[in-house]
């Protein structure tokens, strides 16, 4: 059984630098602008930083893939068209895209360059990815978010390609590629923008009720002195429904599945990807660093792999929210 | 200006859907999109019952045009989907990718709005794989339709949602289960109870969004009655309509009036307001939030 690999985020070059320093197999980085599913302020990569940050990595025998995961439109595609000629051009072992035309133009054009289906593609099963898979030689899908251990298992069992997951960070609980809440609310899509309840909408004030956090004026949520305030993605929110004032999506949670790590590699999983691109470069060296020492422990001794007590607190301490969750590879709430 | 009137999202006993069927066989309608798009576990009508509705519009002069689940995880709902795609009487509304392959088998079949298709280059290879219809995401600015359709493949129709609760986001978790603390696996199809959805209110008790399975939905109704003008620059060739739980007949027959002239874009949009279950927004068709109105 070939080993895990690890992908792991940087949203400039001192992140790279660290993960690769951390053991990552596999850098993922976007560009600074709308092809990439971060496109926050100050974050990403322009050419110069990208090949230099590519060449960091294939000196010390790593890969770097450019996400290029957003949806172009008529007027900006040659955007997006531009990103993938820039990745292969500056070197990169492949990139991620989610739209099905893009997708396209990267094969005839660059019949060569590596495809990842991005999570933004919302493959959500075998037929898909298939279909990706045929049309245009996707090498690896990411998966969404949304599938239990049982039902990865059945894709693996049906399909060629390699299986990337999300083993640790932010958590998504809608389908990924399938949300418009974020639009709906303040007009920036995932999708299209890739963005996602950015910092430009949000406002936080203080009132006799609590602070309150609110995303273009909509109320996401409001705290009390002991709690702890969260940032108002709108499916974080707290809302009343008949009377209950609750989390009617999901509490603020962030996925680790560390300890399903043996399952992974049992059942067919590639490579395990940790979310992140907006955190610090620290943040990705140590979340690097503790998911290379459980990913060489399995692969040195797959029986008898043990989470290890200080791994745990370690990545507890950088849960968003404090609290960590299995997501829907157990479904608790299923 | 074609009407079309889009799959039922809720989940409403059997002879309810019957009902409402029956008098949409006598609306100025040209299409019907009928089946169960959200959860494989809403199991008032079976496929055949699907097929016997279908049949009744088809005889009533109706388009008729079996949707597909938008977001297929297990077996079963592959399953499902494959039926539908294999149906052999009755054009195919795709909205996953997991169908696109086999939609082959459905000539002329349509690219629904969760498809994410948002470009020429998507549409020409929905073409290719013989999609005759598209139906852009519902969060498509005016700017995001007309560029796709200036490079319109021979032969596609394109058919914008035009009104009702906007489909905002699909999940693997059922919110409606959620809601009574219950599991998906054993989630006493309490979305039942509610013909529109559990509604969701900001905590200052403004309405928000709506809950409907592993949909969400928004509050405001989307409604683009007073934007005719630049739907039909934009080379929209339909409207889709999308089922609420009452007045559904009059949203019909106000649009039909003010696509043949018969009536005022202002007159129709008063008389619209009344007929929705909420306050209307447009903001999507004109980049902006998509719970904005914009005049």
């Amino acid at each position: 059984m070939p080993a895990v690999e690890l992908v792991c985020p940087a949203g400039g070059l001192p992140a790279l630098r660290e993960a690769v320093d951390a053991g990552a197999d596999w850098v993922y980085a976007g560009l600074r602008d709308d092809t990439n599913a971060r496109n926050f302020p100050a974050l990403n990569f322009d050419d110069a930083s990208l090949g230099a940050g590519i060449r960091y990595a294939h000196q010390r025998g790593r890969k770097v893939v450019l996400a290029i995961n957003t949806y172009p439109q008529a007027h900006n595609w040659t955007r997006w068209t531009d990103a993938v000629d820039r990745a292969q051009w500056l070197g990169a072992d492949a990139i991620i895209a989610a739209d099905p035309g893009l997708l396209r133009y990267a094969h005839r054009k660059h019949p060569k360059l590596e495809l990842h289906l991005s999570v933004q593609g919302s493959a959500t099963s075998y037929e898909a990815i298939n279909f990706f898979h045929e049309q245009f030689g996707i090498r690896r899908a990411v998966l969404p978010r949304v599938l239990s251990l049982a039902q990865l298992e059945l894709v693996a069992s049906r399909t060629p390609v390699e299986m990337e997951v999300f083993g640790f960070g932010g958590l998504c609980v809608m389908v990924e590629g399938r949300c418009s809440l974020s639009g709906y609310a303040c007009g920036a899509s995932p999708n299209m923008a890739g963005a996602c309840s950015p910092a430009h909408a949000v406002r936080w004030t203080d009132t006799a009720q609590g602070l309150e956090s609110r995303l273009n004026g909509v109320l996401i949520d409001r705290y009390s002195k002991r709690e702890r305030a969260a940032y108002p993605t709108v499916c974080k929110g707290r809302y009343e429904s008949m009377g209950e004032t609750y989390h009617a999506f999901e509490e603020p949670t962030s996925l680790n599945t560390l300890e399903l790590l043996p399952e992974f590699a049992r059942i067919g999983v590639r490579a395990v990807k940790l979310e992140g691109r907006q955190r610090s470069p620290a943040y990705v060296a140590q979340v690097t660093r503790i998911w290379r020492a459980a990913l060489d422990a399995l692969e040195s001794a797959p029986g008898r792999f043990k989470l290890q007590a200080q791994w745990r607190t370690e990545l507890a301490a950088m849960s968003e929210g404090s609290q960590q969750t299995l997501g829907a590879f157990s479904r608790p709430w299923k | 200006m074609k009407l079309a009137l889009g799959p039922l999202s809720y989940h409403w006993p059997r002879q309810r859907v019957l009902d409402f069927y029956a008098a949409m066989a006598a609306a100025p309608l040209d299409t019907v999109y009928l089946g169960e798009v959200i959860c494989l576990r809403r199991t008032e009508l079976s496929h055949e019952d699907w097929l016997a509705l279908a049949a009744e519009l088809a005889a009533a002069g109706k388009e008729v045009v079996l949707s597909t689940q938008a977001l297929i995880e297990s077996e079963g709902d592959l399953k499902r989907m494959r039926r539908v795609c294999g149906n052999g009487d009755y054009r195919v509304e795709v909205n996953d990718w997991n169908a696109v392959p086999l939609a082959a088998a459905a000539p002329g079949w349509v690219a629904g709005p969760h498809l994410n298709a948002y470009n020429p280059e998507t549409l020409q290879l929905l073409h290719e794989r013989g999609a005759r219809r598209w139906v852009p995401p519902v969060e498509s600015a005016r700017e995001t339709v007309a560029g796709a359709l200036a490079k319109r493949p021979p032969e596609l129709e394109a058919e914008l949602f035009a009104h009702g609760r906007m489909p905002l986001a699909f999940s693997a978790r059922c919110f409606s289960a959620r809601r009574f603390n219950l599991q998906k696996e054993n989630c006493e199809q309490r979305c039942g109870e509610f013909p529109e959805g559990i509604p969701l209110a900001s905590r200052d008790g403004t309405a928000f969004l709506v809950m409907n399975g592993v949909q969400t939905q928004s509050a405001r109704v989307y409604c683009l009655a007073r934007d005719l003008a630049s739907v039909r620059a934009a080379g929209v060739d339909g409207l889709r309509i999308s089922p609420q739980a009452r007045d559904t007949g009059r949203v019909i027959e106000l649009l039909h009036r003010l696509c043949a002239g018969a009536l005022g874009a202002g007159e129709a949009y008063e008389a619209l307001v009344a007929a929705s279950p909420a306050p209307l927004a447009n903001g999507f068709w004109h980049g902006r939030a998509g719970m904005e109105a914009l005049a």
